[in-house]
């Protein structure tokens, strides 16, 4: 049986907006990650998927919810016991341009959280700055460099390279590849996967786009407006979908496939505003599908095995 | 390449920019045509000369450090690199616009989106009526799919699509025959993307316009071009119709952008990278520029010069061993 790694229960993080509003940045999400496993989340831009990894990797506080490592509750852990936390979990950033100091060599960002947590000698810093830099492919010639000398592809392996320096067990990856041209984004994908198989990593895939996730994960989380609308595992996503956004955004990737060009399922108007938002679905005012039960709140059904939706009528449009 | 019937036809055009003493070769003896109506692709990686191309098709280089150092653009008959500053002003905007990648960046903040699109109006047009100006633009708003009572609106008060296509209001505000779109829906998200896309689309049918499409996406590319021209290091090393590029890939590198793409239906676990990293621009190597990548490179293409061929009728291919493999 898989042994979870991070369980995330009825999560929210809600962020104060002048005149008293909240901003329900993440709303009600619960979801588990098996060890060596990976969960995509998905969703476009102001959807919350960001700040869902933040929150679980503790690096804000969550609202409510309880996030559990390892079967413990570290949701609200203070002082040494989330200086341990942080050593178990990790994260790298969208962009490694901005993520590195451009006025440490990325010897020194590599080895900088080493220093953080306090027990490792100089001699032993070194060797595993080299360990580190060959494990994610750097040339250690490289090793004295500023970040401004590498290109972008490069710069993203030394950040995995710091994520990965104090032994994680769980990462989270938020866009990590966006910001690469493609054929360096397949270099890096590789490299995190590799990594994965090697040292039992757990990620969590934070990304827009569809065709990493269903490459990288094993499931997928889809969420709109900080709330999730599906949960499913990743193949039976692509074939089956049953929430309209899933369905809409799946079928807006434009596709390289001549012979099979997607049916567009045209969507009206724009994500709108998760600052206190409306109790009912918050997809119903783009929905194609939307009816007056859609006023209502949504909960989350498992209508297969595994396969979670949260649409009231999701039974009647995929029979 | 050469026939005469084409709308456009970019003819050998090289430009360099200086990066202190060193030269960068950022465009490199690029031609391509385009017919009227059609649209072109341009595909390739940050750095490979894109962004330079439609600049210089617009003569918006800066220079320096920008350097135009040969080749013709020609327009509708017209040679434009041959015209004068202020003959080139008139082309700019009434026939050749440009839809700029990000949309945050290429509206003014202070102004409200109206008044922005009415200065575009009426600096080609010095004639006409303010009120004239402003129902057109009305009519410009309400054409991308915003309601004219917005046009009192700054640009923080859209959101990126919508100030996206603003941008293409006001590209399309002089009805030009050309568009050239710098990377249009890049900064946008998937579900945004495709109604830009249809947009532009649309409106490319209505008015006849022709468009070169500068992206790094081959699913866009799929879904709007007619014809396509890879670019890699400064030269166009691919070129041909969609449906030829996409069914008879022939270069090494669009095999290599193809296999990076991970697939939305296979069954693949890993993905094939193109190896290494494109060439420094300021130090070319000699020979062809993707050999030091490319698995298929044997000692010739280190040195030897590699030319433009016409491999299938229509489809040219910049590769010593294309002939071979087939």
């Amino acid at each position: 049986m898989a042994e979870p790694i991070v369980e995330v229960k009825n999560l929210k993080k809600y962020f104060p907006c002048p005149g008293g509003a909240q901003n329900h940045a993440v709303d009600d999400v619960t979801f588990t990650i098996n060890k060596g496993q990976t969960l995509g989340v998905v969703g476009e831009s102001g959807c919350g998927k960001s700040t869902l990894g933040r929150t679980i990797i503790r690096l804000q506080e969550a609202t409510d919810g309880v996030i559990k490592l390892n079967g413990e509750d570290i949701t609200h852990v203070k002082g040494h016991k989330l200086k341990q936390v942080h050593e178990k979990m990790q994260i790298v950033f969208q962009d490694p341009y901005s993520s590195l100091n451009p006025r440490m060599t990325i010897d020194t960002a590599v080895t900088e959280p080493m220093k953080y947590a306090g027990h490792y000698t100089k001699k032993q810093l070194q060797e595993e700055s080299i360990k580190l830099m060959d494990l994610v492919g750097i040339d250690e010639r490289l090793r004295r460099s500023y970040p401004h000398e590498l290109d972008g592809g490069r710069r993203q392996r030394v950040v995995i390279a710091r994520a990965l320096a104090l032994n994680p067990e769980f990462i989270v990856c938020d866009e990590p590849v966006s910001a690469l041209d493609v054929s360096i984004q397949a270099q890096v994908l590789n490299l995190l996967m590799d990594l994965q198989d090697q040292m039992k990593l757990s990620y969590m895939f934070v990304t827009h786009d569809l065709s990493v996730v269903r490459l990288i994960s094993d499931h997928i989380v889809v969420m709109y407006l900080g709330q999730m609308v599906e949960k499913s595992p990743t193949k039976e996503l692509f074939v089956r979908s049953l929430h309209p956004y899933t369905k809409a955004l799946l079928s807006a990737i434009p596709s390289t496939d001549l012979d099979h060009p997607m049916k567009r399922i045209q969507l009206k108007g724009e994500i709108s505003s998760p600052i206190n938002p409306k109790p009912g679905c918050r997809f119903a005012a783009r929905c194609p599908y939307a009816t007056e039960r859609c006023q209502e709140p949504q909960q989350l059904r498992e209508l297969s095995k595994d396969h979670f939706v949260a649409c009231c009528r999701a039974e009647e449009m995929n029979d | 390449m050469a026939e005469k019937n084409q709308f456009l036809s970019v003819r050998g055009i090289t430009v360099e920019y200086t990066q202190g003493k060193n030269i960068v070769h950022a465009v490199n003896d690029v031609s391509f045509d385009l017919e009227k109506g059609k649209t072109l692709g341009l595909v390739g990686e940050t750095g490979a000369g894109k962004t330079t191309i439609a600049k210089t098709i617009l003569r918006i280089l800066p220079v320096p450090p920008a350097r135009f150092k040969g080749g013709e653009v020609w327009l509708d008959g017209k040679n434009l690199t041959a015209l004068s500053e202020e003959e080139m002003r008139k082309v700019r905007g009434n026939q050749i616009a440009m839809i700029f990648q990000d949309p945050m960046t290429a509206l003014n903040p202070l102004m409200t989106v109206g008044d922005q699109i009415v200065e575009v109006l009426q600096i080609h047009n010095p004639h006409m009526k303010m009120e004239e100006a402003v129902g057109r633009t009305k009519e410009l708003l309400e054409m991308v799919g915003i309601v004219g009572e917005r046009y009192k609106e700054y640009p923080h008060q859209f959101s990126g699509g919508m100030k996206q296509r603003v941008v293409i209001a006001m590209a399309l505000a002089c009805s030009p025959d050309l568009i050239l779109a710098d990377e249009p829906t890049t900064a946008l998200d998937v579900t945004i993307q495709a109604q830009v896309l249809d947009l532009i689309k649309e409106l490319q049918t209505k008015q006849n316009t022709s468009m070169i499409l500068i992206t790094h996406d081959l699913g866009v590319v799929a879904e709007t071009c007619d014809t396509v021209a890879v670019v890699y290091a400064g030269e166009v090393v691919e070129y041909a119709s969609k449906e030829d590029l996409f069914r008879h890939t022939k270069h090494p590198y669009t095999k290599g952008l193809f296999n990076s793409i991970p697939s939305l239906t296979g069954d693949e676990t890993r993905l094939t990278p193109i190896p290494g990293l494109p060439p420094d621009p300021t130090h070319l190597p000699e020979g062809c520029r993707f050999a030091k990548r490319c698995p298929y490179a044997t000692k010739g293409c280190f040195h030897m010069e590699v030319p433009m061929k016409e491999v299938a009728p229509g489809h040219y291919c910049r590769c010593l061993r294309e002939t071979e493999e087939g």
